[in-house]
């Protein structure tokens, strides 16, 4: 791999994401990115369900028979999950840039707060839908 | 100062700014729906056409996906920039790059125009 292009240096460089033991902040981080292409590759489909669900009554029915399938209800739980947990991530970053929770402890906490709200929000998720 | 020609408003400080916004709105515009699909339980369609009839609905939908497309864009903009660079791609990184960028702001230009028949139907 032509790392030099970037760095034209004989300084020795590891970025290989397997080794490095990451801090929690780093994983609140990457899913946050994750979760957001999840979304971006969502819009088209919540937009098809919006529009069928909005042309007429037996349409609005189709949508509803839809989610009583299994495997609908699973990537519906799965795409409302990234959802919440963006949704979650992004308020402690809008918290953050208010100057609150940006030390290297109370960033951690605000991780974990990410990590705990968010997993009892998808439960719960899960119960509504099932 | 650090400018780009393919970020939204060529400012790093009013991409940061347009990304905040649009997510308090769209935030806003979640818990709205989220809201009234739990408070409402048996909804028919005459319920959700009926929302979706209303004015101010149709505004703020609009407004939502107005937001969305800002917020879409600066957030796929940021990975290409962090990912799709010539330490992970070499020499052909501007140009993977520039078409991952060219093919997400595409899909969101249809989408928005998709979103905005939706809401007015014609």
């Amino acid at each position: 791999m032509s790392v030099n292009i970037a760095v034209n240096s004989k300084r020795p460089v590891n970025l290989d994401l397997r080794t490095i033991k990451l801090p929690v902040t780093a994983y609140t981080s990457i899913v946050h990115r994750i979760s957001g292409v999840i979304l971006f590759v969502s819009i088209a489909g919540l937009l098809w369900l919006l529009d069928k669900s909005l042309i007429s009554e037996s349409g609005f029915e189709q949508v509803q028979s839809y989610f009583q399938n299994p495997l609908v209800k699973l990537i519906l739980w799965g795409v409302l999950a990234a959802l919440l947990y963006h949704l979650v991530a992004g308020i402690r970053h809008l918290v953050m840039d208010a100057g609150v929770g940006e030390g290297l402890e109370s960033g951690k906490r605000g991780s974990q707060a990410v990590i705990v709200i968010s997993a009892v929000l998808i439960v719960l998720l899960g119960v509504w839908i099932w | 100062m650090v400018t780009s020609v393919t970020n939204l408003s060529r400012s790093g400080l009013y991409d940061w700014m347009a990304q905040r916004v649009s997510a308090v709105l769209l935030a806003v515009y979640t818990l709205f729906l989220l809201g009234y699909v739990l408070l409402n339980p048996g909804m028919t369609y005459a319920d959700w056409s009926g929302l979706f009839d209303q004015s101010w609905m149709r505004i703020f939908s609009l407004l939502t996906l107005v937001a969305l497309s800002v917020h879409s864009w600066v957030g796929m903009w940021t990975i290409s920039t962090d990912y799709l660079t010539p330490m992970a791609l070499g020499k052909f990184a501007t140009v993977a790059r520039f078409l991952f960028q060219v093919v997400c702001g595409l899909a969101m230009f249809v989408l928005f125009v998709w979103g905005v028949q939706i809401l007015w139907g014609i």
